[in-house]
């Protein structure tokens, strides 16, 4: 296992101890797949350049 | 008066007919609605053991509403325009008296529905007949159509392929004729992607446009419903009767119903259209390289066009995605993660751990990414797309070869279909009926011109381009 490997599991165990989660070891590499993928995507949309002043999509409407 | 006759028109088997053909024959008297319910409650009973689309079929409901019609026929009062036509609703419709189960274990404990989702209450109130609720990926999070709780529903043309999802059921039931017309969701594709692989023609309004009210959400941000049926005509009859703002939505736009019905047969003169290329000229299938080419030439369309940073488009979404059905499930996770299908519980799992920052950009990037792609309309009418970037795949299947290129089949499915309804555009998806199995291509409109995307369908139909083919015989 990499340093960057060690890191995303010791990131996925505090965040299911923060959410109040239980993940069995055996779910463990199907949870980090996915999560991985969702970083990787998430990732190309992060690189993306907008100004400070661009809204999201969900604007509340009061 | 004259009282109805039980003969079928032209002696037709009543689950071959389309909705339309149905509504005529019961209006006007050749037909009885309760003739209709009764070979649709036999052909359930024949065919859905096999095909596995039906969940729950609410006979007795649909035998009292039939009842009910041919009363009011016999006594001269006038019907709606769906009068007598048999439908069903994906699971994840309220249906008076059933738990909503959405596909899953733990929601069928669930107290049954108090009353019916908006969208049954307006097809009933067009004369429509609730025949029961359909199978589909656990809560919605699924393109395949498979489901370990309830079993696969199995595509009508290959008992031994997917349907594709998560509307499973609302395909196989439509293509299958066990039904003539089918309620589905789509919140990446789940409408566009059973359409697909069951060859059907299946319609995904504008973000916004009908009520979502007393169904089971997956992404508020991005759920649409929607439906399916074997003929153009059939989807706007029935999304006619279902247009109409509803409070229970706080995404339903207030916007007055736009009938499209009478627009079908205004052909495609005048119209633009464009091919999507670049990104949907990737990854695609030799089937829908040929399938988008056939309904180029029949529109007579040449031009490509790329929409801007679609895989980013569809980046954003898959994290949008993931992170609200992460967020909707979190308690459920906490409290029964073993009573989840394990996919969809590891992908809610992920879903929940992934950075606020990220979730922010992407709502960020879907409001550029929609100015961006809006002004293509500005100088196109439609754009058309591939709809799955392959025929309906093996049940069970894990890998996906396309160009000699293997790729994890149930990430790849929503690639086309994804930054479509990311920004909420109108599609309807037409079938190619190719051999030995069909194949769907996206017809794309700016929002609000269901007109457009069905007038399109509508002509592709009279030209035989797009066809919902027959199952085989069983």
């Amino acid at each position: 296992m990499t340093a960057d490997e060690d890191q995303l599991n010791t990131a996925i165990k505090a965040g299911a101890q923060m959410l109040g989660l239980t993940i069995e070891p055996a779910w463990m590499p199907s949870v980090r797949a996915n999560l991985e993928v969702s970083l990787r995507l998430g990732k190309l949309v992060e690189e993306f350049p907008l100004p400070d002043d661009h809204e999201p999509a969900s604007i509340f409407k009061a | 008066m004259n009282q109805p006759a039980s003969s079928k028109p032209d002696g037709a088997d009543v689950t071959t007919l389309t909705a339309a053909e149905i509504a005529q024959g019961v209006a006007s008297g050749r037909l009885r609605a309760s003739t209709v319910v009764a070979d649709t409650l036999a052909r359930i009973a024949k065919d859905n053991p096999l095909l596995n689309a039906f969940t729950d079929v609410t006979a007795e409901r649909a035998i009292n509403r039939a009842r009910d019609i041919d009363t009011t026929i016999a006594a001269g009062k006038p019907v709606g325009p769906l009068a007598g036509v048999p439908f069903a609703v994906k699971n994840l419709f309220d249906v008076k008296g059933l738990p909503t189960r959405a596909g899953s274990k733990i929601n069928r404990e669930l107290a049954p529905a108090a009353r019916d989702a908006v969208l049954i209450e307006r097809l009933e109130a067009a004369g429509a007949i609730l025949v029961g609720a359909l199978n589909m990926g656990e809560y919605a999070y699924d393109f395949t159509g498979e489901n370990v709780h309830d079993g696969p529903s199995r595509n009508p043309h290959d008992t031994t392929r997917m349907t594709g999802g998560s509307s499973g059921g609302s395909g196989g039931a439509a293509a299958g004729q066990l039904v003539p017309l089918t309620l589905g969701s789509d919140t990446n594709g789940s409408i566009r992607v059973p359409s697909s692989f069951c060859g059907l023609f299946g319609l995904k309004p504008t973000y916004g446009r009908l009520p979502r009210t007393r169904s089971f959400p997956f992404v508020f941000a991005l759920d649409h419903l929607g439906p399916l049926a074997r003929s153009p005509r059939d989807l706007a009859l029935s999304y006619d009767a279902m247009q109409g703002f509803d409070a229970g939505d706080g995404a339903c736009v207030e916007r007055p119903a736009e009938p499209v019905t009478s627009e079908l047969g205004k052909g495609v003169a005048g119209l633009h259209v464009a091919i999507a290329g670049g990104y949907f000229r990737k990854g695609l299938c030799a089937e829908g390289i040929e399938a988008v080419a056939r309904v180029a030439r029949a529109l007579g369309a040449t031009q490509e066009l790329e929409l801007p940073e679609v895989a980013r488009a569809r980046a954003a979404a898959y994290v949008i995605t993931t992170t609200e059905g992460g967020s909707l499930h979190l308690d459920r996770l906490r409290k029964r993660p073993q009573d989840f299908d394990p996919a969809t519980r590891d992908r809610l799992i992920a879903g929940s751990m992934v950075p606020a920052p990220l979730v922010d950009k992407a709502q960020k990037f879907r409001r550029w990414y929609r100015a961006r792609t809006l002004e293509l309309f500005e100088k196109v009418d439609v754009i058309i797309a591939p709809a799955t970037p392959c025929v309906a795949p093996k049940l069970g299947e894990q890998i996906i070869k396309i160009d000699g290129v293997e790729m994890p089949l149930r990430a790849n499915i929503g690639i086309y279909t994804q930054p479509i309804s990311f920004i909420g555009l109108p599609v309807a998806a037409v079938p190619v009926p190719l051999s030995p199995l069909p194949i769907g291509v996206q017809i794309i409109a700016a929002p609000w011109r269901e007109d457009i995307v069905l007038r399109v369908a509508q002509h592709l139909a009279d030209s035989g381009t797009a066809v919902a083919p027959s199952p085989p015989s069983r």
